[in-house]
């Protein structure tokens, strides 16, 4: 697997060099699910009733923010042809470019969601199910996000169209990622929610990089 | 690499169509190993696309690749194995440096690189090892994308436009990495010639085909 490997390792290096996508994700996430007490009003009862909705909508934004860019770049300078050709299938490179994508916007999220948590006064006992559900559920996010991503290579405005593509497929994963968070507070446990969560997450798997990989193989005619 | 590396590459019947216009039909070579070939013909007569469907993206409309013998399409994994495909666009990123780049191709190309030195030393830029893309200048950059056939060997290259922007020493450079190449017994398809040094190639013309003679009226085009 020196390919799946290389494909990981330059993402993830050019982005600690550039800085951008990961960066921009957190500080998205941050300021967007900072709006909310602004606009909803700073009452403790309110926010924490909404906090765990609030902090999986703008995960799913953040998400979307550098989603367009993921095989974008590697299509317009060539590299997408390079990874065409080399031997790893087509399928596993997709598979390398959403384990990238998590690990440079999924996962500094999933970091930032505990101080987000108790700026909208989210009860700490549904914290852990909180993160639990994020944990299962945002590369559920970058593995939907590899179809749209692929699908738009090509089109103007190709961002714009990604997230109108990638949104509501998205869907499921936000309801039972904030029913497992609300679930936790009357002690159901919420494992439930997770359990589908983590079906999601089985079928997107192995079905999102040949949904995607067989976009790219479009693309690249 | 448990790739043959000799091998006779062959179009049959080749035919392409893009959008609602036929590029060409019935085109037919045959290449043995250590031998070169140039595609002739004016802008847009599909030089480019030939060179495309021969590195297997995409399927010819008519006709078929084979190597020694068994077709192409059977095993596209063995057939990427086999070729270097140095295309229009570089493959550059600008934050990544020469060595940085050259070990990421030999990664994705599945045999990590051991000494970029001798794959950069042939087109001189060895003293650009440790300098970022995006301080190399457009024939720097073109010298970076072909060092691409110095990290593995492979029997078949097939070059678009190779000598665009490259200065007279690279152009040697080149013409005896390919000359290097072919006598080893590797074989190479090329879009232009122009500046290149090759003994004896072949050429392939996309240029005389019926619908594209200007004296013929477009009612005649119809297929």
């Amino acid at each position: 697997m020196p390919s799946f490997a290389a494909i990981i390792r330059r993402d993830l290096r050019l982005a600690f060099r550039q800085g951008g996508d990961g960066a921009m994700a957190v500080m998205f996430f941050v300021l967007a699910a900072l709006l909310f007490p602004f606009g909803i009003g700073p009452e403790p009862e309110i926010l924490a009733r909404v906090a765990s909705g609030i902090v999986w909508v703008t995960a799913l934004l953040a998400a979307l923010l550098a989603l367009d860019r993921m095989f974008l770049t590697d299509w317009e300078d060539g590299t997408l042809e390079l990874i065409r050709l080399s031997p790893l299938r087509l399928e596993l490179a997709v598979l390398a470019k959403c384990l990238s994508h998590w690990l440079v916007t999924g996962l500094p999220v999933l970091a930032a969601t505990p101080v987000v948590a108790l700026m909208l006064r989210l009860d700490p006992a549904s914290l852990p199910m909180l993160m639990a559900g994020l944990l299962i559920g945002t590369p559920v996010l970058s593995l939907f996000g590899s179809i749209g991503a692929a699908l738009t290579l090509g089109a103007r405005r190709g961002g714009v169209l990604v997230s109108l593509l990638v949104l509501p497929l998205e869907i499921p994963a936000l309801i039972f990622g904030v029913g497992a968070a609300d679930a936790a507070l009357d002690a159901s446990a919420g494992s439930f929610d997770l359990q589908i969560l983590g079906a999601l997450l089985a079928f997107a798997l192995p079905l999102c990089p040949l949904a995607a990989a067989a976009a790219l193989r479009q693309a690249l005619e | 690499m448990a790739t043959n590396l000799q091998g006779h590459f062959t179009g049959t019947g080749l035919g392409a169509v893009r959008g609602e216009k036929r590029l060409f039909s019935g085109l037919d070579f045959r290449l043995a190993p250590g031998a070169a070939l140039v595609l002739a013909g004016p802008n847009g007569s599909g030089k480019s696309s030939l060179l495309r469907l021969m590195a297997g993206f995409g399927r010819p409309s008519a006709g078929h690749f084979a190597w020694d013998g068994t077709e192409v399409a059977r095993d596209a994994e063995a057939h990427r194995a086999r070729l270097h495909y140095v295309g229009h666009q570089d493959g550059l990123k600008p934050a990544l440096t020469v060595t940085e780049t050259l070990r990421f191709w030999a990664a994705l190309g599945g045999t990590p690189l051991t000494d970029p030195e001798t794959a950069l030393a042939p087109l001189g830029l060895a003293a650009l090892a440790g300098t970022p893309c995006r301080f190399l200048s457009s024939g720097q950059r073109r010298r970076l994308a072909l060092s691409r056939l110095s990290v593995r060997p492979a029997p078949l290259w097939l070059l678009d436009e190779p000598a665009v922007g490259l200065d007279t020493a690279a152009l040697a450079a080149l013409s005896a990495l390919i000359r290097h190449h072919r006598k080893g017994g590797g074989s190479v398809v090329l879009s232009t010639h122009q500046g290149i040094t090759l003994d004896d190639a072949q050429t392939l013309s996309l240029a005389d085909f019926p619908w594209r003679r200007p004296d013929l009226p477009a009612a005649d085009l119809d297929w």
